[in-house]
């Protein structure tokens, strides 16, 4: 399993294997909003962490459908189906690369962008925290839809499609604790429910996505 | 030992039976060729074989984490080296002897060059050693020799020999003669599927045929 997590990390930060591509994605997104909405204070900080939460999740959406596609495509899918790992325990470990290459940096730009933002810097402390505990399950859900769209010719948009309503929980509890963070308030249960959130699809779908694989790969 | 027993196999593709009724059994040491034309549904006994897919019905007995499979594509990544794609396989799979598999393979030479900058012949020869290196009794192979020269060919037909005569034991459908000495070879023709259409489960349950 460390051989694959290894290997999907090597993966992506060589040429082509898109590392950082999301964070870039965040980054301009996050400067776009202030030339849609203007760079006013009053205007921006109340929308700041919807927008921190919803660009965290659309640029963890971007790189989904290399999960498995990719290792479908060269066979590779196919041979790590025959080795003695575990589907399940193949599906964990390539959720948990697809988060070290794209939700971690997300994570620790996210300050950065929130000045962009004007989101409050008391602020601060919260929007990691929320993207900390997070973003493990967008990798998780995403590597579900990628499991069940691997066969597809252009997968991808059916994959958003299929993604994006299940980020909708984690979406709320985030932008929640955030926005409660700002405003000095109590976040203690918005907190539980992500981790809750959070749990319970680590917990899960592992499985689910590895039924996907073993139907798809038929 | 046996390695491989088969009795009464039948497999689909598509919701279409291929082939059925096939029983063969392989020991330590021996290989069988499957023959058949094309679109018989070799490819497909083969998955079936290596796990990747249910018998419509029969019965496979082999033991435990058995197969190494090798079909049309190699699984190898081509930002990786080519050793470092065959030091992946040999951890996933548990084995190892990385350099031997190199060398038996010939590719010594090529051992770090990237995996996207060998020819089709090289990677199909990079895409065997892996087979050396998982370490696996049993051999599954589809097609090995596509895109293989003569010289390869007799190269492979080497390393298949040597693996069968440490006890091991190969299936593979292949048109080339290997000139292995004493495989069996079993032409898939009279198992070809009669009829129509298998009866699908209908509905819901469609989707887990």
């Amino acid at each position: 399993m460390i051989a694959l997590l290894l290997r999907d990390l090597r993966l992506a930060t060589r040429a082509g294997g898109g590392f950082g591509l999301g964070v870039a994605f965040f980054l301009i997104l996050c400067a776009l909003v202030p030339f849609g909405i203007g760079p006013d204070r009053a205007a921006l900080a109340p929308v700041a962490p919807g927008i921190l939460w919803v660009g965290a999740l659309l640029s963890c959406l971007l790189s989904l459908d290399r999960i498995f596609a990719l290792d479908h495509e060269d066979g590779s899918l196919d041979l790590l189906a025959t080795s003695p790992m575990p589907l399940e325990g193949t599906v964990a470990v390539k959720a948990l690369a697809h988060w070290i290459t794209t939700g971690l940096p997300l994570i620790l730009a996210a300050p950065v962008f929130g000045i962009l933002l004007q989101l409050p810097v008391h602020a601060m402390p919260m929007l990691v925290l929320s993207l900390l505990i997070g973003t493990p399950a967008l990798s998780m859900l995403g590597a579900f839809g990628a499991a069940v769209t691997v066969g597809l010719r252009r997968g991808g948009l059916l994959l958003s499609l299929l993604v994006l309503p299940l980020y909708i929980p984690t979406l709320i509890f985030g932008a929640e604790i955030t926005r409660r963070g700002a405003a000095g308030m109590d976040v203690a249960t918005p907190l539980v429910f992500l981790a809750g959130v959070t749990l319970a699809v680590l917990a899960l779908i592992p499985f689910a996505a590895a039924a996907a694989l073993r139907v798809n790969l038929r | 030992m046996s390695l491989l027993a088969v009795h009464d196999l039948s497999v689909a593709r598509g919701g279409l039976r291929a082939v059925e009724g096939v029983g063969f059994a392989l020991n330590a040491g021996q290989a069988l060729i499957l023959r058949g034309p094309n679109g018989i549904g070799k490819t497909t006994l083969l998955r079936t074989i290596a796990g990747l897919q249910a018998p419509v019905c029969g019965t496979i007995k082999m033991p435990d984490d058995a197969v190494a499979y090798a079909a049309h594509s190699d699984g190898l990544k081509s930002s990786l080296t080519a050793r470092e794609n065959l030091t992946f396989w040999a951890r996933v799979f548990g084995g190892g002897g990385i350099d031997t598999a190199l060398a038996a393979m010939d590719l010594a030479a090529l051992a770090d060059r990237p995996a996207g900058a060998l020819s089709a012949g090289q990677k199909r020869r990079l895409g065997l050693a892996r087979l050396i290196v998982s370490g696996r009794p049993l051999w599954v192979l589809d097609e090995p020799t596509v895109s293989l020269d003569a010289a390869s060919v007799a190269r492979f037909a080497d390393v298949v020999g040597g693996h069968l005569g440490q006890g091991g034991a190969a299936l593979m459908a292949t048109h080339i003669d290997l000139g292995l000495p004493d495989a069996q070879v079993l032409d898939l023709t009279p198992f070809r599927a009669r009829g129509g259409p298998t009866a699908r489960p209908h509905g819901f349950n469609e989707a887990f045929a």
